[in-house]
């Protein structure tokens, strides 16, 4: 019997590994795809070969600076920005135990997406946008949760209402600015729809410390958010400080949105349907939950972005919420018929 | 109120009481839980039991007076050092759905090594391996180990639970109604296991309703608007007058072969 349980526990080790894998397989068949497709193609073969020109300091040749100057920063924003918001949106799942949660349904992409088009706007510099942004998320979440409060709980469907409240109130407000600012209206109005196409180096290394510094803060968190899903008496009485780990959490994610968000606008549905379906695939661990979301959420956004690209879509954000509405309710339909 | 060398490893209540709001649940209970002992906690509902209880773990801030352990007070005691030592089941313990049942016994093991209380333990190691592995065997959970919670039933469930509560290896386990919705056959088997656990020395304080299933701990403690009405053995604190004092019921106590039953008259 022991034998058994031995061998059952060593294949989902394997497994494990394998499935793994295959997202890296898929994170990167993204990653030379996205790089290569557009206006001008680009084989794979060829892709590679920039980047591993660029990579040792060769000279450029051909369609490597297409690569290098063009694709590459979109394609490395792209996968910043999934991974991000998938694992922000794990994050907040299971910090409020609710599957509902993630960055946009709690307001706090709406926040950034403010404080990002105030700093448009207002013609601030490019580096400062993420700053206005996080600081938005900030007051923003910060509502939502005051709003949804009763006593310590934060009640599921009180906490969707509030976020969806101060979601929309946020949004509005970008809306009025938009109107106010005409000269910069269509970079405004794209950025508001979700758009990876203004990406430059500079946005990347700009993003890069807020995905870093968010996204490993909710990593470390991982065991403290697997004990949390046992209850909150259960939590703290094995030591959890319930209310430290949310405020964390909170904080953690709202800097790696605001940095997701802060040049590349809206994008709704990647950060709630990535973790249902790694935990689909993997189980509810946060350990492999979060890191895995981040793989996957990389891969995915990266390939709507091509979509967007190559189809009449356009835009990203277009692409991932006409695809995400309908798969997140069939979701929603399977998990209730279980 | 001090009791000095009386409490080499016991878990002592003085004097405690715990404001609810502006509500006093919890006014003046004093009462030792030892190791190695079965203490249920009885009483009307809103007397002061899940209170009392959480208080003793330090989930509740004590308002006046103060819980030990060991003889030391419990605020002297760090987050790791009283999390390994008192372990925890609270009424409805909601075991996440989709995780397998040794993962969520592994979570006990977790008691105790948190970093500011957030960042990751200490690695795992074989000790810790094998403190999940005794847990598992010692509730019978071990044979579906590898399957998810949502897969059981609730008594299964509720051994998975016990079993993550004994996966710290705690000197006390303190458990909140722990046989809430659970059928006769399963309520007599969480019992069953509890009294394996006190006879390896744990010591077990745990909130009961049914007076009949509270009538096989050693101590029983009934609590009345807050306050410990009668402390003892079944025998001595089981009475038609205790009960009465307590619930307003009147009630038949009779002995059947080595045990007490509790009829109600009405």
């Amino acid at each position: 019997m022991s034998v058994i349980t031995h061998e059952r526990r060593s294949a989902a080790r394997t497994a494990l590994p394998l499935k793994t894998a295959a997202l890296v397989l898929l994170l990167i068949s993204a990653v030379v795809l996205g790089t290569g497709l557009g206006s001008v193609n680009v084989p794979p073969g060829e892709v590679l070969g920039a980047l591993w020109r660029g990579l040792t300091g060769q000279a450029l040749v051909g369609n490597d600076v297409i690569v290098w100057q063009i694709r590459l920063p979109r394609v490395v924003m792209g996968v910043l920005v999934g991974a991000s918001l998938s694992v922000c949106g794990g994050a907040f799942q299971g910090v409020f135990r609710n599957p509902l949660a993630d960055p946009y349904l709690l307001g706090v992409a709406s926040g950034s997406a403010l404080g990002a088009t105030i700093a448009i706007v207002a013609g601030w510099p490019r580096t400062l946008i993420p700053v206005t942004a996080l600081l938005l998320a900030l007051a923003a979440v910060t509502c939502t949760l005051a709003l949804a409060r009763e006593g310590r709980r934060f009640p599921p469907n009180r906490l969707i209402l509030a976020g969806v409240v101060v979601g929309s109130v946020l949004s509005a407000a970008t809306t009025a600015l938009i109107l106010r600012g005409e000269d910069r209206a269509r970079q405004v109005l794209a950025y508001t729809l979700g758009d990876l196409g203004f990406s430059g180096w500079p946005d990347v290394l700009t993003v890069l410390p807020y995905a870093a510094l968010g996204g490993g803060a909710l990593l470390l968190l991982a065991r403290a958010l697997d004990t949390l899903q046992l209850g909150e008496l259960t939590a703290r009485s094995l030591g959890v400080p319930v209310e430290r780990l949310r405020l964390i959490t909170v904080v953690a994610a709202s800097v790696a949105t605001a940095g997701a968000v802060a040049y590349v606008g809206v994008i709704g549905f990647v950060g709630l349907i990535v973790p249902h379906v790694v935990r689909l695939l993997f189980g509810p661990g946060h350990r492999t939950l979060l890191p895995v979301s981040a793989l996957l959420g990389g891969a995915l956004l990266v390939y709507a972005d091509l979509l967007a690209r190559t189809t009449p879509l356009s835009q990203v954000g277009i692409v991932t919420t006409l695809l995400g509405g309908p798969f997140f309710l069939w979701l929603l339909r399977r998990q209730s018929s279980e | 109120m001090q009791s000095p060398a009386s409490s080499p490893d016991r878990l002592e209540a003085h004097d405690v009481h715990v404001q609810a709001g502006s509500f006093p649940a919890v006014r003046g209970v004093s009462a030792t839980f030892a190791p190695g002992e079965f203490t249920a906690v009885i009483g009307p509902n809103g007397a002061g039991k899940s209170t009392l209880l959480r208080a003793l773990i330090g989930l509740t801030p004590v308002t006046r007076g103060e819980v030990r352990l060991a003889g030391k007070p419990l605020r002297g005691w760090s987050r790791a050092e009283r999390s390994r030592a008192l372990a925890f089941l609270a009424q409805s313990e909601g075991l996440p759905a989709a995780a397998r049942v040794r993962d969520v016994v592994a979570l006990g093991r977790g008691a105790g090594d948190w970093r500011f209380g957030l960042l990751p333990r200490s690695p795992w190691t074989a000790e810790d391996e094998a403190a999940v592995d005794a847990a598992l065997d010692r509730t019978d959970t071990r044979r579906f180990e590898d399957r998810r919670v949502s897969e059981l039933s609730g008594g299964e469930a509720q051994r998975v639970a016990l079993a993550r509560a004994l996966a710290a290896q705690p000197r006390f386990l303190l458990l909140d109604e722990p046989t809430n919705h659970l059928d006769l056959a399963y309520a007599l088997d969480v019992v069953r296991y509890l009294r394996c656990e006190v006879a390896g020395g744990l010591g077990v304080v745990a909130v009961l309703h049914d007076l009949n299933l509270a009538a096989r701990a050693d101590r029983l403690v009934l609590l009345h608007a807050g306050q410990v009405l009668a402390t003892g053995t079944p025998r001595e604190v089981l009475t038609p007058a205790h009960l009465h004092a307590a619930y307003g019921v009147r009630v038949r106590v009779v002995q059947d072969s080595d045990r007490l039953l509790v009829i109600p008259e009405d």
